[in-house]
């Protein structure tokens, strides 16, 4: 406790304050824009903090600059439909419709306040019980990743929306973008067709600018104008921006959000993606609003917005006691603990307990600040709506394209981008969802490395799966998410009572 | 030629390296000429923050830093493929231009052979060489194995037991396994490696006890080793060094395997410059090595000193290419 007092005593200096401003404000635009993320950013300004002596106020700096990046992502799911990190890809999805239908205020304000919540919370966590579950942490092995992956795929089928055909093609493109590129485990290259460019993959950051940032500019190019979007006038509650109602109804979203946000950002290999379309998929289950979901239902942002900024602290337990980064932006920042000769792990705590907990501390600093800066913020964010549609679209493209450039210094890399916005043009043209793509980009690799590496350290023996407690459990979990919305059905059966009106317990979309 | 010629006992590449042999003309006695007489760009073929990047970016604040030159130096990015997206465009787009430089690596020259890169760093000028770091081995605390013979006892009687883990196919990692294999008497090809997109991962994956042992950068497991969680067997390079524990970490040679591997970085021009120039860019390295801002820039990074130019490095690059695609091509990576 003593320790996280004079972490604020150090955060709270002239300077370092200045840090965590800059932090959040460079942080919040850089969410903003398509393309460039967090992990670019950091990167790119790595080398104008090796003239500063103190490494705290550097670190301070990089640490907003992530969290602004998670909030400021939401802004361009909500209003434009096209999120600037994939941690934001599932606020899209009711966020949009929100903006749609003229609650673009609500939407702003609930991801904002959410972020705030979660992000306090989990780093209370991270400060309270970071040891015990950097340890829980390292336990899972690649066989646990594999179950926790099929466990994931099965849980989150929500995304594939009304149709599920199109839901399957939509993860099937996903899967196919994602083995692209050098197979990491044998070294050997698929469906590169001997361009260089493709050899690295198709990075998720061309994938997301391609579909959602170009893709929607074709489709509103395509359909011309669509009716401006109305904004609602004097919600009239709880601080202007989220009525009664919307406050009754984001709480319980923003805690789940951060319950499950936290952990997954801990577990190598869990990072930020999962835990947004794991709750997403939760919300929309046990919404009372049911018949609201994907046309603005207010949960759907409250909860995975909770749980992108929730990961973040995550992400930070197993770097700050064990040097293990759990995503890109963490692997940055690790590189740049390392420049200032700080190497974090087991013995950070002891080593350089000012550091660590003036980096702690500065995470509850960057919240408030955050808060302070973005909810006055929404008033100018949604104003962006009453840009000519045109104007605004021909912005986006050309930080789009920028973004994509500056990631890759590579034209072809650009043209690619395009590429898969022509495909998402046609996507949205036939009305197949957008977020299992995502979701096949980003499980796919993961599910696929896990299972061969398990097998190659099991000697290629399948019982690896079913050996350990922990991977035998998580994959009857998978089994029953599957098996479980039939049951009722099943069991009515068995009783010969098959026409029976029974309550299908549902975690699969009906179609 | 020559010189190409005589250190190329291993003879593996021997054609393809002859092939394009001459782009590094021997300059001894070649007029030096005026250079930068414009800006100077270092690409870093790599992502920014990673070693090539830190690497050209330390070159770059050295140079203004010790008044080496005057004109602007630019240090551009160009990821992918080990390097050998950025090697293509040096030795095309690039061609002929003494004004852009190149960082490389060890690493890169695992990439040429595993992506079957078109071009090779022998068609490249060679600059130097300029850092290099240590690999460790090492393994879970609870581990049986007290030291690196223990541990490549057990390898030799049954090679399937040991589940190798490091950074990428074909990279530092995998090479210094095969590299140790070949001199334990075990087939490369029956070595079991995991690859892991990162030291972090790999961490990661010995800790929860899906690795028999680890292979990765010196510094990348001091905190762990330090903190008593894993015990480091041996380093890769000449002599013992501390890696976390205080006192020095045996290297593999001690442990009766011949065998030697530094994770280098060096300094490339495009081909096709003048003899001149060539001199010229090479003159500029030897005085930036010199400088004390560079030896102060090193001792902060943690590299140790591993110069070498001209001539030596050329002879260096093409001995190095040589050795790790027979390795690799041993280890199974590469037909």
């Amino acid at each position: 406790m003593n320790d996280l007092l004079s972490g604020f005593a150090t955060v709270l200096s002239p300077a370092n304050l200045l840090f965590a401003a800059i932090g959040v404000t460079v942080g919040t635009f850089v969410g903003v824009l398509p393309g460039i993320g967090p992990a670019l950013t950091i990167a790119l300004l790595l080398p104008i903090t090796f003239s500063l002596d103190d490494p705290v106020g550097a670190l301070i700096m990089f640490a907003g600059i992530y969290y602004g990046a998670m909030y400021g992502g939401s802004t361009t799911s909500i209003l434009l439909n096209t999120p600037g990190e994939s941690a934001s890809v599932a606020t899209s999805i009711e966020g949009h419709q929100m903006a749609r239908r003229g609650r673009a205020r609500a939407a702003l304000a609930t991801a904002a306040i959410g972020s705030f919540v979660a992000g306090t919370i989990s780093t209370v966590l991270l400060s309270v019980i970071a040891a015990p579950v950097a340890s829980l942490a390292t336990s899972f092995r690649a066989a646990d990743y594999f179950a926790l992956a099929v466990l994931a795929m099965v849980c989150v089928t929500a995304l594939v929306g009304r149709s599920v055909v199109r839901g399957l093609l939509s993860l099937t493109f996903g899967l196919f973008l994602g083995v692209i590129g050098i197979d990491s485990l044998t070294g050997q290259s698929r469906f590169a067709f001997g361009s260089l460019e493709l050899l690295d993959g198709v990075g998720i950051v061309v994938v997301i600018v391609g579909l959602f940032a170009i893709g929607e500019t074709l489709h509103a190019a395509a359909r011309g104008d669509e009716p401006s979007t109305v904004e609602h006038v004097g919600s009239g509650g709880l601080l202007g921006w989220l009525s009664r109602e919307d406050w009754r109804r984001s709480w319980k979203p923003w805690l789940r959000g951060t319950a499950l946000g936290f952990p997954f950002g801990a577990l190598p290999s869990g990072g930020a993606e999962l835990p947004t379309f794991l709750s997403y998929t939760y919300e929309k289950h046990r919404s009372a609003h049911r018949d609201e979901f994907g046309k603005g239902a207010i949960e759907g942002v409250a909860g995975p917005e909770a749980a992108n900024n929730a990961s973040f602290s995550g992400v930070l337990v197993p770097l700050l006691t064990l040097g293990i980064p759990t995503s890109a932006t963490a692997a940055v920042l690790l590189a740049a603990f390392q420049i200032f000769n700080v190497q974090p792990g087991p013995q950070l705590f002891e080593r350089s307990p000012e550091l660590v907990w003036a980096l702690i501390a500065s995470l509850y600093v960057g919240n408030v600040l955050l808060l302070i800066l973005n909810l006055p913020l929404i008033g100018l964010w949604v104003s962006v709506l009453r840009i000519p549609r045109p104007v605004l679209h021909s912005a986006i493209l050309v930080f789009a394209t920028l973004g994509v450039y500056a990631v890759s210094n590579s034209v072809v890399e650009v043209l690619i981008a395009y590429g898969i916005g022509v495909v998402g043009f046609f996507m949205r043209r036939y009305d197949f969802p957008l977020a299992p793509v995502i979701l096949g980009v980003i499980l796919g690799p993961l599910m696929e490395e896990q299972f061969r590496r398990a097998l190659l350290i099991g000697d290629g023996n399948l019982t690896v799966f079913v050996t350990r407690p922990l991977t035998a459990v998580i994959l009857a979990l998978a089994v029953l998410a599957l098996v479980a919305p039939y049951v009722p059905k099943l069991l009515a059966k068995a009783r010969g009572r098959d026409e029976a009106p029974v309550k299908k317990l549902v975690f699969a979309e009906e179609d | 030629m020559r010189r190409t010629a005589a250190v190329l006992v291993a003879g593996v590449v021997l054609g393809s390296v002859a092939a394009c042999g001459d782009s590094g003309n021997d300059s001894a006695k070649a007029d030096t000429v005026a250079y930068p007489t414009r800006t100077l760009q270092i690409m870093a073929p790599a992502g920014a923050g990673g070693g090539w990047d830190l690497t050209a970016r330390t070159i770059q604040k050295t140079l203004k830093d010790a008044g080496i030159v005057k004109e602007a130096v630019e240090v551009t990015n160009v990821t992918g493929a080990a390097g050998t997206v950025g090697l293509a465009q040096l030795a095309t787009k690039h061609r002929g231009d003494a004004h852009q430089l190149m960082i490389t690596g060890l690493v890169m020259v695992g990439g040429i052979v595993t992506n079957k890169s078109a071009v090779d760093l022998a068609q490249t000028t060679p600059i130097a060489t300029l850092t290099a770091e240590e690999e460790v081995i090492v393994v879970p605390a609870a581990s049986p194995h007290q030291n690196l013979k223990d541990l490549v006892a057990a390898f030799r009687a049954d090679p399937a037991s040991v589940k190798w883990g490091g950074g990428s196919a074909g990279g530092t990692d995998q090479i210094l396994v095969g590299l140790l294999a070949k001199a334990a008497g075990v087939d490369p090809k029956k070595m079991k490696y995991v690859a892991y997109s990162g030291g972090g991962e790999t961490k990661a994956g010995l800790l929860s006890g899906d690795l028999t042992a680890a292979v990765s950068g010196a510094s990348e497991f001091k905190d762990l080793v330090a903190a008593g969680k894993v015990r480091a067997l041996a380093v890769s390079g000449a002599k013992g060094v501390d890696v976390g524990g205080g006192s020095p970490v045996p290297t593999i040679k001690d442990n009766g395997f011949d065998v030697e591997l530094l994770n280098w970085r060096g300094i490339v021009a495009p081909p096709g410059i003048k003899a001149g120039e060539r001199a010229a860019v090479v003159a500029l390295l030897d005085k930036l090595h010199t400088s004390p801002q560079w030896q102060e820039a090193m001792k902060q990074q943690g590299w140790s000193d591993f110069y070498r130019s001209g001539d030596a490095a050329k002879a260096f690059y093409d001995s190095e290419s040589a050795r790790i695609r027979a390795v690799l091509v041993e280890a199974g990576v590469v037909s």
